[in-house]
């Protein structure tokens, strides 16, 4: 018996504990929230271990649910959602390390926190599009108030934008599935169903469904140019709900993209697969160049997000097996690197210095302050630069591999977006730790601010796991591979070489 | 061909004498600096006993470790040596101790200099003896994190720029390498070098590139040249170049200059020539051109260089594009005389390694006289250091001497191994080239005669001292190398003829 | 035609058991209520309703669907049976809501009111003929004229109350008007007899009129652009709980009742009333564009206000249009999504007004700015303030949500995007997500903003509190498992 399908209410039960225990303690929220997001992470742990691939979703429960309109509690896992799942598993576990220093109001925010990722897990383990969809909600509107609530930079506006456009995003979504289901003529919110009720409507109801679909999930991917709330809404955001909200909720919108838009209306997808290729290809280069010249160090990590999950959704446009693995592989490691990206820059940084502009941290010498912060972020930063040996490599290589049999000029570009993300990468770790490197003064100084253990535990989990994908990343994608050849994909161009 | 665990441990010792260095926080100064020399040195016994394992006879691999490491993007770990190879790390071998030792005399925050700096050697002998794409990435990749490091925290002035600069630039050229080799795959499904190569000589790669579209196999000929090309670099992709070796630390100027400009024209010989000799022969004219640049232009702009190290750099790229323009001569010819196929090659890759040593002995030696006049290394603020210390100045002129190509020592053979091939093959862009030499003749020896002869003045007034001890032990061997080899150039021939035969014979075949 | 009047005493029962309350309410007021605080008769009245509401539901439940009854001139059906809860339920939650409101001069006869309009609420449930409808409309809606009017402290309430009932007016003579020509188009008044009259024969520009003037009292009676314009006013101005119970029972009940008359008696024209020139469009495009400009309008304007009520108010007009979508559909799929449509969300406002009377009752303002620290002051209002919003806005796992949901798949079922209504259902998911927005502005108030006077606790009586706790919680279990309502039908 599989602890996997009692992660979402055990999380959201969770959440609840952490509400009544943070009335009366702050660290006893903090407890109850890292026991929490260990459940969840022992639990796919687990899964993970005993996982073997296959190319069907593997049902952990079905239950009729709304019998009148065919919608069931349905919760499966395939290779694909395992992933995320374990993303979402070391991404939350490190959130709440790197939380641990949240003052005000502990036990509301990891009640709200917790809620997030209660939807998440939801959202990655179902299997039928209504219990998705109200998973995917249930993490919307936690995001506000944890934004609104906990955040900086102009929260309150940050908080605003990136709850309405998630929610238009998932508005649009709606339309789309009941249109559908409608039009179609499904009996249930199965995924089998709907993609029947698709292949029920004409050639043009298919493809304007697919755009209703794709785009909705998009928006919350931040497929450019769409993505706009992404980076301020990144950058109002208190450390861990940034660290969850690139790492894990952009993941959301991507795996929607994937799971739903593309199966369910593989002919809408063709119809819509060169305009999905541009725009992404656009976001890649787009975002890097404004990452470029940024001053807050927040908004370069912020719009490095846009521009790498402009990567899934190149992979995605190509539809290709091998491109789509890299695709998922990629929001794997763009959740691990970005959760870390965050940390540094939401913990180890601003929470010390006060500050975030790179004209102020260039001038203080940073590497002796906070020599440990600098090391996790150069390792973070060699690993958003897609250097080999991180796990960004392999996904970009796939994403690549795939640009190249569907469009070259995507490949080309798609490799300027790399250059670039080297280069905003590098200025960043330059001007905020490396500004006074160098410069007349003593050996690093044993003063230097250390990181706390939770920052190591945290910071320690997250970068592991990109090393270790990076080194073998036949660790997932033996599970997303299989996955990928299920006949839900079988649109799947594939192009596999020989 | 033997199995053993030599290349990997060759690669390793360095890596975990870094992370050595990195994690024991307490270790003395002292300790610190003998550690990463040791750990340094190792490529030294490494490259011996590869030496011995060598067999002259044999063109190819002649130790290989091959194991499966992604199946899913079909990499293998797959390390592999043979003479050229071989002769990289020698290279690095004696340049590494030397250079490292450098870096760490006189500087601050020893540990960790030490250890980006044992992190550089040994990811650039990662890149020499990698034969997948993947591990070989890595490496080369990796190589950049140290090397910024190093530059921005020991460097000059500007280092800041300078080593942004330089990584940005090689980004690029990084950029343009996993963009070739992600096309290499969707067409092939390896990206294994030897693979490559085979298949190409099947006669096979050309049809699977050409499948994914018309361009790409341009597009991927391009990302390989510009990807190798920064690195040597091939004019013009020089830019980053100047004030980069200008602004680091001069032990670190002496390993990017002996080894890393090394790593392009390794990538030139072991990537771009064997899996795509076509498009090589068939761009080979803008090619012969850029290389042609690069001897000429590096030459009069060191000329007109003011400043020792800029000199020293552009010097370097007038030097490092002798190589390239062998290569380039050899592949645009196509089948042709073998006598001078093999002689070009041959002179090349020499030429690459004495380069090696005689640029590191002279950005030493500009580093010895950085040290003596407080950082400064305008000409102009020297003069009669001869007469000050007679001793440097001699080592000074046989490095001097050994870069100018004087026969008799090592800096000769290569050069004149080049030039006779590329006169048989490519006769106007040999005589091009000799006018280049000529004006290297001018600015080394206006160098030679503004700096160390005449009366002591500006920095060399007052006091200067002759090498000490510590500065002995590095320009000596040096010294004492460019000598030997130059009396006796087949020591290093010898680990490359046979591969240079082998080429040939497969170019002069009907 | 014999008629059992045995059975028509137990359909009437419930109404018969409220009126009896109500006139017991006044009566103990009188006798045993001289000389005491109004706040005990308060309680008085309050208890004694919810025990005529509580028993009234007992019967209804006990009694289920009975079918036609009193020659069909009653229906007693699923439908029926779950109006009539439903707008009990609704009742009792007002009344509990009262103890937590400001107490008025006349508690007992308040309540006694509302009961009275109750009255008037289950008889819409079931009324199957012209005349009874229009009796027991207006039963109801003399009640509300009063109830909206009876806060004498505050001009306000009179103003919302003459505005009320002014528009009431003119809407119960356009009905009239409307009853009328349907009569005398076919010489019924029993809906079947209509809808069999008019399926035979209809005279095209007669019925366009007859279909005109009841489309404008539903627009009136559920606040449905272009005959909202009373809505605002009386959302602010009138007693908390008057409006609560105009926002949420009388809808409820106006909904069954224009389902009613619209499907069972108009149905034939729902599509081929020339009122469209005849090409082929009836009332459905009429009430379908009614919707569409509601849903635009409600939500656009609901943005730029400052007064909460207003906001509902003007959130309810968008909701109206939503409403209206379910009205279009259920002629497809039958009334379950519109009946849970209406439902949650007359929990969701009963619920909010409720927390607005408990506020109101505390001395604060009415703008949105006021409701600033309400987590401090009031953990338990602000928590369940954040389920009636969230639901009003459609948040998933909570009621309202699911009610969007199952009224917008019903109206893609109708015909996908070939049919008006899947249009409207688009335009309605567009604008929820502007919805969000001022939902969010409220909540961030409550939960975020930090209260820049200096104000005490909120006192939150036990009934109150009762009443709101179990609003949000009915409203997270039937979001949770809507096929406990869904399954009714």
């Amino acid at each position: 018996m599989s602890l996997l399908p009692w992660i979402p209410v055990a999380t959201l039960v969770g959440a609840l504990l952490a509400l009544v225990a943070g009335a009366r303690s702050a660290a006893a929220a903090r407890v109850v929230a890292l026991l929490t997001a260990l459940f969840g992470a022992v639990a796919a742990g687990a899964a993970a271990a005993r996982f073997a691939p296959s190319n069907e979703l593997v049902t952990l429960v079905d239950l009729p649910w709304i019998t009148q309109l065919g919608i069931r509690y349905h919760l499966a896992v395939d290779g694909i959602s395992l992933s995320l799942v374990v993303l979402t598993a070391l991404a939350a576990t490190s959130g709440v390390l790197f939380s641990w220093t949240v003052a005000e109001r502990v036990g509301e925010f990891f009640a709200l926190y917790l809620t997030l990722v209660a939807g998440v897990y939801g959202v990655f383990l179902s299997a039928d599009a209504f219990l998705f969809f109200v998973f995917y909600e249930i993490a919307i509107v936690p995001k506000y108030f944890l934004v609104a609530g906990w955040g900086s930079t102009r929260r309150e506006y940050g908080a605003m934008k990136l709850v309405l456009y998630s929610f238009a995003g998932s508005a649009l979504v709606l339309a789309g599935l009941v249109w559908t289901y409608g039009a179609g003529g499904a009996e249930g919110f199965s995924f089998g169903a709907l993609t029947e009720a698709a292949s029920r409507m004409s050639y043009g109801e298919n493809v304007a469904a697919f755009g209703l679909v794709f785009f909705g999930f998009a928006t919350l991917a931040g497929l450019f140019p769409l993505h706009t709330w992404a980076p301020t809404g990144h950058v109002a955001a208190p450390t861990a709900a940034s660290m969850l909200l690139a790492g894990v909720v952009m993941k959301l919108g991507a795996y929607g993209c994937l799971r739903i838009a593309l199966p369910f209306y593989p002919v809408g997808f063709a119809a819509w697969q060169l305009v999905i290729g541009w725009l992404a290809v656009a976001g890649i280069v787009y975002a890097g160049l404004v990452a470029l010249v940024q001053r807050d160090f927040k908004f370069v990590i912020g719009y490095s997000s846009v521009s790498h999950m402009g990567f899934v959704m190149l992979g995605l446009a190509t539809g290709e097996i091998e491109a789509l693995a890299g695709a998922t592989l990629q929001m794997f490691s763009h959740g691990v690197i970005a959760g870390l990206l965050f940390g540094v820059v939401g913990r180890m940084v601003y929470e010390r210095e006060h500050t975030r502009d790179l004209v102020e941290l260039e001038a203080r010498p940073m590497h002796r302050r906070l020599p440990g912060a600098a090391a996790v972020f150069v390792l973070a930063g060699l690993a958003s630069m897609g250097l080999p040996g991180f796990s960004g490599f392999p996904a970009e290589l796939k994403i690549l591999v795939g640009a190249w049999n569907f469009h070259p000029i995507w490949a080309v570009a798609a490799a300027v977006g790399v250059l670039v993300a080297g280069a905003f990468t590098l200025r960043v770790m330059q001007r905020a730790f490396f500004g006074q490197f160098g410069a007349a003064g003593a050996e690093p100084g044993e003063g230097g601010e250390r990181l706390t253990l939770p920052e190591k535990l945290g910071a320690g989990l997250l970068l592991g796991a990109t090393i270790l994908i990076g080194l073998k990343p036949d660790l997932l994608l033996d599970w997303i591979v299989p996955a990928l050849q299920s006949p839900a994909f079988h649109f799947a161009a594939t192009n596999v070489v020989p | 061909m033997t199995a053993s665990l030599l290349l990997t441990g060759l690669v390793a010792v360095p890596w975990l004498g870094a992370l050595l260095l990195g994690v024991a926080g307490s270790l003395p100064a002292r300790a610190a600096r003998s550690l990463a020399v040791l750990a340094s040195a190792s490529t030294l016994v490494f490259g011996v006993l590869l030496l011995a394992r060598f067999d002259p006879s044999l063109p190819g691999l002649f130790v290989e470790e091959r194991v499966p490491w992604i199946r899913s993007l079909g990499i293998d770990y797959h390390l592999g040596l043979d003479g050229m190879g071989l002769l990289f790390v020698l290279l690095t071998g004696i340049l590494g101790p030397l250079a490292l030792v450098t870096t760490l005399r006189r500087a601050t925050r020893v540990r960790a200099a030490g250890a980006w700096f044992l992190l550089l050697q040994g990811s650039a002998l990662g890149v020499f003896v990698a034969l997948d794409f993947f591990p070989w990435f890595i490496c080369w990749e990796l190589s950049l994190v140290p090397a910024f490091f190093l530059i921005r925290g020991w460097g000059g002035a500007h280092a800041g720029t300078a080593a942004y600069r330089f990584v940005v630039f090689t980004l690029a050229g990084s950029a343009g390498l996993l963009l070739a080799f992600a096309a290499l795959y969707a067409a092939t499904g390896t990206m294994n070098f030897t693979d490559l190569a085979r298949l190409r000589a099947a006669g096979e790669l050309a049809g699977k590139l050409g499948a994914l579209g018309a361009w790409t196999p341009v597009l991927v000929f391009l990302g390989v040249l510009v990807g190798l090309g920064v690195k040597a670099p091939l004019f013009p992709f020089h830019a980053w170049m100047p004030a980069t070796y200008a602004e680091a630390p001069a032990g670190v100027s002496m390993f990017l200059t002996g080894v890393m400009s090394k790593m392009g024209v390794y990538g030139f010989f072991r990537l771009l020539w064997p899996i795509f000799p076509e498009e090589l022969r068939a761009y080979a004219g803008p090619l012969l051109v850029m290389a042609l640049g690069g001897v000429v232009l590096g030459a009069l702009a060191a000329l007109r260089s003011g400043n020792l190290r800029h000199m020293l750099a552009y010097s370097s790229l007038n030097h490092v594009s002798y190589c390239l323009l062998a290569l380039f001569a050899v592949a645009g010819a196509g089948p042709a005389d073998g006598v001078a196929v093999e002689s070009a090659l041959v002179g090349a890759l020499l030429q690459a390694f004495n380069h090696g040593l005689s640029a590191s002995a002279l950005f030493f030696v500009a580093g010895v006289l950085e040290q003596r006049s407080g950082g400064d290394s305008d000409f102009a603020r020297f003069g009669g250091v001869r007469n000050a210390a007679p001793r440097f100045a001699l080592l000074a002129g046989v490095a001097l001497f050994s870069s100018l190509g004087l026969p008799g020592l090592n800096g000769f053979v290569g050069e004149f191994l080049i030039f006779r091939g590329v006169f048989a093959l490519q006769p106007l862009a040999a005589a091009v080239a000799t006018v280049a030499l000529l004006v290297t003749a001018i600015f080394l020896l206006s160098f030679w005669q503004r700096v160390f002869h005449g009366p002591r003045s500006g920095a060399v007034a007052g006091s200067f001292a002759d090498l000490d001890a510590a500065e002995w032990r590095v320009l000596g061997p040096l010294v004492v190398l460019m000598i030997l080899l130059g009396v006796a150039p087949q020591l290093l021939a010898g680990l490359i003829n046979p591969l240079a035969m082998s080429w040939a014979a497969s170019l002069t075949l009907p | 035609m014999s008629i059992d009047y045995a059975l028509l005493f137990r359909v009437l029962l419930p109404e018969a058991l409220l009126t009896a309350t109500a006139l017991l309410v006044i009566g103990v007021d009188l006798v045993w209520g001289s000389g005491r605080s109004r706040g005990s008769r308060l309680q008085m009245a309050v208890g004694a309703g919810l025990l005529g509401v509580g028993v009234a539901a007992l019967v209804i439940w006990q009694d289920g669907a009975q079918g036609s009854v009193w020659a069909g001139n009653l229906r007693v059906d699923l439908l029926a049976v779950a109006v009539r809860l439903g707008v009990l339920g609704l009742t009792g939650l007002s009344l509990l809501g009262l103890t937590g409101s400001r107490v008025s001069d006349q508690p007992a006869e308040y309540v006694a009111l509302a009961l009275l309009a109750t009255v008037g609420f289950l008889q819409m449930a079931v009324a199957q003929n012209l005349l009874l409808a229009f009796l027991a409309l207006e039963l109801a809606s003399l009640s509300l004229y009063v109830l909206a009017g009876y806060d004498r402290s505050r001009p306000e309430s009179a103003e919302a109350a003459l505005k009320y009932f002014l528009q009431g007016g003119v809407s119960a003579a356009l009905l009239l008007f409307g009853f009328s020509l349907l009569y005398g188009m076919t010489g019924r008044i029993d809906l079947t007899g209509i809808s069999m009259a008019l399926a035979a024969h209809a005279d095209g520009s007669l019925s366009a009129v007859a279909v005109g003037m009841v489309l404008a009292a539903f627009g009136f009676k559920a606040a449905v652009a272009p005959f909202h314009p009373w809505a605002p006013d009386v959302y602010q101005g009138a007693p908390p709980m008057s409006a609560a119970l105009i926002a949420s029972a009388a809808k409820l009940a106006g909904l069954a009742f224009f389902w009613r008359i619209f499907w069972s008696g108009l149905g034939p024209l729902a599509a081929t009333a020339p009122l469209t020139g005849g090409a082929g469009g009836g009332w459905v495009p009429v009430l379908a564009a009614m919707c569409a400009v509601s849903l635009l309008l409600g939500n656009l304007v609901a943005l730029a206000q400052v007064s909460i009520r207003r906001l509902l108010a003007y959130s309810a007009i968008g909701h109206a249009g939503a409403l209206g979508l379910g009205l279009l559909s259920a002629g497809e799929v039958g009334p379950g999504p519109l009946f849970y449509y209406a439902a949650t969300y007359g929990l969701a406002t009963v619920g909010a007004f409720a927390c607005l009377a408990l506020l109101d009752r505390a001395g604060d303002g009415d703008r949105i700015e006021d409701l600033a620290g309400l987590r401090r002051r009031s953990p338990l209002l602000a928590a369940c303030l954040a389920v009636f919003v969230l639901s009003l806005a459609g948040i998933p796992p909570l009621a309202g949500f699911f009610g969007k949901f199952v009224v917008f798949a019903a109206a893609f079922r109708i015909d996908g995007l070939s049919h008006p209504a899947g249009w409207v259902a688009l335009l309605a998911i567009a604008m929820s997500a502007v919805a969000l927005y001022y939902y969010l502005i409220l909540l961030k108030q409550a939960w975020i903003a930090e209260d820049v006077r200096v104000r005490g606790p909120i006192e939150v009586p036990p009934a109150a509190a009762l009443g709101v706790v179990l609003a949000a919680g009915l409203l997270i279990v039937l979001g949770a498992f809507p096929s406990l309502l869904l399954g009714r039908f």
